[in-house]
């Protein structure tokens, strides 16, 4: 079973939860709960489609999906932070806001109420599914570079130390004169941007947007932070994990006829069980969630 | 930090009696809340400085206020003869003013060097330079005499050595002025007089040190000069050497009171009425509980209490009081142990085995030592307040009966005082005195045999202090078993007839009032005594 | 450190007590005015136009007055689902999946009874059934939390996936009329229509679900505020730590409440699986799941105000498929969204106006 085949497979399917859960490591170790991922990756989607289209090239698509995931977490935080409302909620909000705003903009731009037309993306049909497909795709290494980048930032820069005070005990951090408002709305806007391009690449590489195309992909990446107890390595693994386990069930339905229902629960079923089993959130950053206190 | 000269301290200052804070006619406000109204302050350099006033005086918002954490919305702040009202903590530190508050400020997860080194982080290029801010910490504390340890996580520390690193953090940033909020809080008495040497030595370097209290015997043993403030305003200004505890409190309460700083100094004889023949109402044996953070958070305690008996457990706070507390009224589970109570028909009821309300039932009532988390639901009324933990009681059925429930919180509300009287008020807008009442008038004005009363006058003030005192002793006369905690040391010295101190998870000793002191009692509650009898090496 | 109030000061604070309940949703659906108006600009419409469409579209005619009706019966009871949880503190955003389970667990007792009986003396049995669907799918999520702490945010979205996918495995696989993604239909019991009662209904989907919804919220109304569960439910919602000195058994209400909320979503499936097609159709929920967080909030998490939120967000909804000519339907699923959000970020910032306006007012 561990072919390269099957490697190359699980590589592919985990690239959006990467990018995805490092933005979420990012957000939740700064105090913000991160539900919000499922609408960075669908809106960073669309921005990318939208970008792509309307220039020719993927890399402003790229850029685009980015600044689409940094504008909603930035709205994300404003009404956390300034407005002190309830996170959770919020989180809600955005998800379901980014499902409207894109539907509503699918029928506005393209007349369409399912997809936008096709576009030009960084894979060309023919390189197949193997390693060799997957290491033509810039995305790919930026993925990688990202996860890598933002471990290191958070232990080993002033930004991270600072990201992580905030996040633990933010009023220790104000009484050293830590600006600990502008922190969080810089790491809000650092999240939404790389958890964007996780959308960025799932859209180029199917080449058109769908609606709904994240499937609840954002929620299975948040279980990733959770399960990975934020600490960046240990997501990144909980990610290969996850998709791994999809690439199994893929591999099984091709082979002994599970219906295809059953395989679209498995990576749900498998984030419940993992909620289940990291005894509630004790590890968690202990500010998390508490942006509407005092 | 300059190195002292060679002139007597006190001639030094007399010679440079400069203004390091004047604070004048400051008002602040949160919402509702009026902290301060019209608040002064004038402490002269290399001076200690005394704040005192009684809980919610404003003490604590006033020098928050300096130390830039606050700006006023009113008056002027001016240090070193420069007006900086309304500063930024930022500016505050790097003109030399730092804070220790009472709830430290420090991140758990972080270590010592990074945690004093936040704001102002030593970088290489763009990575942190771990090792510059550990050697920057390991010589600061050696300096100034300040034992931490630089690689050490915050989370790990005990509370005298977070104290230590709170400190070592305002020094670090230059500060000239340092503000110490009710820093003995936490500490036992030996470490208490620990604390007074860095402090005098500090004073000697010409440093300036303001510090926040209530407690009168600290204030004439450190302080060179006196604030008094109360109900947000500054009411009087004094020398210590020129003044007595007694003058002092005149002016924190407005009125003469009699001081349970008496009880402190002279031993009484023991007052247990009426306890001839008397039964056990409580018993514990070999009680044990763990916590995640510490496996032997109560490490085998036995003790009874008799009908008509108070007995008093003394300690610093951390030493597993609280989780003893929380074990015998059932917020917490018991890892091993047994806790007997004998019930109003005489019946022994087996309290590990019940549930809250059966142990509610069986005669146990609580007093818990955070009424905004446990005592109260802020958000409901008094009247739901007073059938909390009761409302069994006050059902029929599966309906509330609201009838009952209205005289019930009439008959409290009048019986205990409780302002205002509209039983409908949300507990949220009651002051933290009446907040306290509501919460006694349930757990004692109903049918109990052993009471739980921990921190029972955390924050209250002066007034409601002496009703529920008076409440205390009164169910002690009427035959009832009261264990009582507190941190207060006179209040336990007070009301006790006698006195167990708790230290890592033991009552290393019980003495009956009549041999108890603070004296006496300091030794066992920093563990250099024991019952075993011998010193035993102190603890860091 | 404020004087203690005054009986004049009582009524002050009773008036605010209503001002901050009152005054968010309002701001909120202001501000779904606004980016409404916004969004039928960018579709080159006139907002005025289209309003008068949408109320003409909706309360104007007897048919749309139907339809709103129909969508306000469901909404009632997914707003009432995640309004009661929320008073427990719980957020329960998986009432698409137990309203789904709800509707279906009544259409496989509708197919197994035999055909004709009439509705009076099934109903009962249908509406077990749909609560124990809905129940079910609510307590896993519930028992999580309570046992091992697991944030049921997150588990009941994922059951959500879940249910959803395993409920179109069901159908698709086994109980589906061919070319259709519905069961066979129904043959016994099924509600009277509002159309049975007067023509002028003729075409609309209202039922006698309607009264079903309304007593369940009286019903859930009663439980909250009359009761000494509801008392305890409430207190574990606004502290847990104070409900569990108060002798509650927090684990025990949160799971119950979650129970309780299933059931209550579940049995908005009856209003279209016996109130309306007859049989149980992939995908009806269309939604109102998620809508029901908004009609929660909007409601304030009071069963009054969620039935007045229902109908309002039932207008909404009818009022879009009314206006689709001039502006996509799609519109209305931002707008509730932005109403959603609106609400969260009023909530507080009103009470914190609230504050400095009486404050100033005092002097």
């Amino acid at each position: 079973m561990l072919t390269l085949a099957f490697l190359a497979q699980t590589f592919r399917i985990a690239i959006p939860y990467l990018f995805a859960s490092a933005g979420g490591v990012v957000s939740e170790r700064v105090g913000l709960i991160a539900l919000t991922l499922e609408g960075y990756l669908l809106g960073g989607a669309f921005c990318a489609i939208l970008g792509t289209e309307m220039s020719g090239s993927p890399w402003v698509g790229v850029v685009a999906g980015m600044a689409g995931g940094a504008a909603l977490a930035l709205l994300y935080a404003v009404c956390a932070i300034r407005f002190k409302a309830n996170q959770v909620i919020v989180g809600v909000a955005i998800n379901l806001l980014v499902i409207g705003l894109t539907r509503f903009f699918l029928r506005l731009f393209y007349d369409s109420s399912s997809n936008s037309p096709r576009v030009e993306g960084f894979t060309v049909e023919q390189s197949g599914t193997g390693f060799v497909a997957l290491a033509q795709n810039p995305l790919v290494w930026l993925g990688i570079v990202a996860v890598v980048t933002l471990g290191w930032m958070l232990y080993r820069t002033r930004f991270g130390l600072r990201i992580r005070a905030v996040g633990e005990h933010p009023q220790a951090a104000a009484s050293v004169g830590v600006p600990v408002d502008r922190i969080r709305y810089l790491a809000a806007a650092l999240s939404g941007a790389v958890a964007a391009l996780g959308g960025v690449y799932l859209a180029l590489d199917q080449h058109q947007f769908t609606d709904g195309m994240s499937a609840g992909r954002g929620f299975i990446a948040l279980a990733a932070v959770i399960f990975g107890r934020w600490d960046p390595a240990r997501v990144a693994l909980a990610c290969f994990l996850f998709a791994a386990a999809e690439t199994l069930q893929i591999q099984l339905q091709g082979a002994q006829a599970i219906p295809s229902q059953f395989v679209e629960m498995i990576p749900y079923a498998l984030t419940i069980v993992a909620l289940a089993t990291v005894v509630g959130r004790t590890a968690a950053p202990a500010a998390l969630g508490k942006t509407a206190e005092q | 930090m300059t190195v002292a000269s060679s002139m007597p301290a006190s001639t030094q200052r007399a010679g440079a009696a400069r203004v390091a804070v004047r604070m004048t006619d400051i008002r602040k406000a949160f919402g509702d809340c009026i902290a301060n109204a019209g608040a002064s302050l004038e402490v002269a350099t290399g001076e200690i400085h005394a704040l005192v006033g009684e809980n919610g005086a404003g003490k604590s918002t006033l020098m928050r206020t300096l130390a830039g954490l606050y700006a006023p919305n009113g008056g002027t702040v001016e240090v070193n003869g420069s007006d900086v009202t309304g500063w930024s903590t930022k500016e505050a530190i790097a003109a030399g003013v730092g804070m220790v508050h009472q709830h430290f400020m420090l991140v758990p997860t972080l270590t010592v060097a990074e945690n004093l080194t936040l704001g102002s982080e030593p970088v290489r290029g763009i990575q942190l330079d771990r090792a510059a801010a550990e050697a920057a910490t390991r010589e600061l504390s050696e300096r100034t005499g300040l034992r931490v340890e630089a690689a050490r996580k915050v989370s790990s520390l005990s509370v005298g050595e977070l104290q230590r690193v709170e400190i070592l953090k305002a020094l670090y940033r230059g500060a000239r002025v340092l503000i110490l909020d009710e820093p003995t809080a936490v500490l036992s008495p030996p470490e208490v007089q620990e604390l007074w040497t860095v402090l005098r030595r500090l004073r000697e370097d010409g440093g300036t040190i303001i510090l926040i209290t209530h407690k009168l015997d600290e204030v004439m043993a450190i302080s060179d000069t006196i604030t008094v403030m109360q109900l947000g305003r500054t009411v009087a200004r004094l020398r210590t050497a020129e003044t007595t505890p007694r003058e002092i409190a005149r002016a924190m309460v407005g009125r003469d009171v009699s001081l349970a700083l008496d009880a402190l100094s002279a031993p009484a004889p023991s007052s247990i009425a009426g306890t001839g023949g008397a039964h056990t109402l409580l018993s514990v044996r070999d009680l044990r509980v763990s916590t995640p953070m510490r496996e032997r958070a109560v490490d085998g305690v036995s003790f009874d209490i008799a009908a008509g008996e108070i007995l008093g457990i003394a300690g610093v706070e951390g030493n597993g009081q609280t989780e003893l507390i929380e074990a015998i009224a059932g917020l917490r589970p018991a890892g091993s142990g047994r806790v007997m109570l004998r019930g109003s028909d005489a019946g022994e009821h087996d309290l590990l085995s019940l549930d809250v309300r059966h142990r509610g039932d069986a005669g146990l009532s609580h007093i818990p030592e955070d009424r905004h988390h446990r005592g109260l639901v802020l958000d409901y009324t008094v009247a739901e307040n007073l059938i909390l933990g009761r409302q069994h009681h006050f059902s029929r059925g599966a309906a509330l009966d609201h009838d009952r429930i209205a005289a019930n919180a009439a008959e409290q509300i009048a019986a205990f005082d409780v302002r205002p009287r509209d039983p409908a008020t949300p507990a949220r807008a009651l002051s933290g005195g009446n907040q306290q009442k509501v919460v006694i008038a349930r757990e004692m004005g109903r049918d109990f045999q052993v009471l739980l009363a921990t921190q029972p006058t955390r924050g209250v003030d002066v007034g409601a202090i002496e009703f529920i005192h008076q409440r205390l002793r009164d169910a002690r006369a009427a035959g009832k078993a009261i264990l009582l905690v507190s941190a207060d040391l006179a209040e336990i010295l007070a009301l006790s007839d006698r006195i167990a101190v708790m230290y890592r998870g033991r009552l290393v000793t019980i003495l009956p009032r009549s041999e108890a002191s603070a004296e006496k009692l300091g030794p066992y509650m920093t563990g250099a005594e024991s019952a075993g009898g011998g010193p035993t090496a102190p603890a860091t | 450190m404020s004087a203690a109030p005054t009986p004049a000061s009582q009524r002050h604070s009773r008036r605010t007590k209503l001002e901050e309940a009152i005054l968010p949703p309002v701001v909120a659906l202001l501000l779904a005015v606004v980016v409404g108006d916004l969004l039928i600009l960018a579709f080159g419409q006139a907002p005025g136009a289209v309003y008068r469409l949408l109320l003409e579209g909706t309360w104007g005619n007897w048919y749309g007055l139907g339809q709103v009706l129909y969508k306000a019966t469901t909404l009632t009871f997914t707003g009432l689902a995640v309004g009661y949880a929320m008073r427990a503190g719980l957020f329960n955003i998986g009432a698409e999946g137990q309203l789904a389970a709800g509707g279906f667990a009544a259409a496989l007792v509708g197919l197994a009874l035999p055909a004709g009986l009439p509705w009076i003396a099934v109903l009962p049995v249908y509406v077990v059934a749909a609560i124990l669907g809905g129940g079910l799918v609510g307590f896993v999520p519930g028992i999580l939390r309570a046992k091992f702490g697991a944030h049921e945010v997150i588990t009941t979205i994922m059951l959500n996936y879940i249910v959803l996918a395993l409920l179109a495995y069901v159908v698709s696989a086994h109980l589906h009329v061919p070319e259709t993604l519905h069961t066979e239909a129904i043959a016994s019991g099924l509600l009277p229509r509002l159309v049975d009662i007067s023509s002028v209904f003729r075409g609309s989907a209202a039922n006698a679900t309607i009264v079903l919804a309304a007593a369940a919220a009286a019903l859930a109304w009663w439980i909250l505020f009359r009761t000494r569960r509801g008392y305890e439910l409430r207190a574990t919602g606004l502290q847990p730590e104070a409900a569990e000195y108060g002798a509650v058994h927090v684990g025990r209400v949160w799971w119950q409440a979650m129970l309780v909320s299933g059931a209550l979503a579940g049995l908005g499936g009856l209003n279209y699986v016996i109130g309306y097609k007859g049989y149980y159709e992939e995908g009806f929920a269309a939604g109102s799941g998620f809508l029901g967080i908004a009609v929660a909030l909007v409601g304030r998490n009071h069963p009054a105000g969620i039935v007045v939120a229902a109908l309002l967000f039932a207008t909404l909804s009818q009022g879009g498929l009314a206006v689709n000519a001039l502006v996509p339907k799609q519109m209305v699923d931002v707008l509730q969204a932005v109403v959603i959000l609106a609400i969260a970020t009023a909530v507080p910032e009103v009470r914190r106006l609230l504050r400095v306006a009486r404050r100033t007012g005092d002097r």
